[in-house]
């Protein structure tokens, strides 16, 4: 068993193409990690040195990580990640820039 | 060049109106690869800010599932500006993140005037396209040139 990630088009460049990858680890920073291993590049566009991006949502099973533990968020075999990226912008600047 | 159903275009106009000030934004999806916008998704902007847009987290999970089970993608990602331009900001550039799809811009400065772009914005590069609106995907007229009839004589 192992925690299938499903990775938005515009990060299939890390993954050869690939829909969803697999990985393992005990938390979501360490799910990353994993992944990194092997897709690298992956996970400067996930986080950066004050943990996830903001325009970056990650979901365990259905919920927003944010609303969990973020990078902290124990993670276990048969769980889904989701990872898709904000959608948003507007006529003004970023409410926070990251 | 974006085609899109006049329903649709309206739609997605009548949709900037009703939200002003504030910015609205949706998407207009379609079978993956057609190019074709066929189901119009007003998304509630939950920024609901006359300056900024974004798709409510878990809205956004359902959004990218539905259209996954249906083997769908966002061929037209649309919002509102309310006071400028129908032109992407630097902050519409910088978070773009679908480069296949058309990026729909609609101004509501003006109550009278309609202002309705389309742009590609593919790695931080903005490139205006041609809006074509049709009655209908059904009846519209395919656009063979007569060396590219089927079959072939």
């Amino acid at each position: 068993m192992s925690i299938e990630v499903r990775i938005p088009t515009i990060l299939r460049t890390y993954t050869a193409g690939e829909k969803a990858v697999e990985g393992s680890g005990a938390t979501l920073a360490e799910l990353i990690d994993d992944l990194e291993s092997r897709h690298g590049g992956l996970r400067d566009r996930l986080v950066d040195d004050r943990g996830l991006r903001r325009f970056v949502n990650v979901y365990l099973n259905d919920e927003d990580v944010r609303f969990l533990g973020g990078l902290e968020t124990p993670v276990t075999d048969g769980d889904h990640v989701t990872v898709l990226p904000a959608v948003a912008g507007g006529a003004g600047p970023s409410p926070h820039v990251g | 060049m974006l085609t899109i159903e006049l329903a649709t275009y309206d739609a997605i106009i009548a949709h900037a109106r009703r939200d002003h000030p504030d910015e609205a934004c949706g998407v207009v999806a379609g079978p993956a690869g057609s190019d074709r916008p066929q189901g119009f998704i007003p998304m509630l902007n939950a920024a609901r800010s006359p300056t900024f847009y974004e798709f409510d987290s878990a809205d956004l999970l359902a959004l990218y599932r539905a259209m996954d089970d249906r083997d769908e993608e966002p061929v037209v990602v649309y919002h509102s500006h309310t006071a400028t331009e129908a032109y992407p900001s630097r902050t519409d550039v910088a978070l773009a993140m679908e480069p296949s799809a058309h990026y729909v811009l609609v101004s509501t400065r003006s109550p009278d005037e309609v202002e309705f772009r389309s742009f590609r914005i593919v790695e931080g590069e903005v490139t205006e396209e041609e809006v074509e609106v049709v009655e209908s995907f059904l009846t519209a007229e395919p656009d063979l040139s007569p060396d590219e009839e089927f079959p072939p004589r």
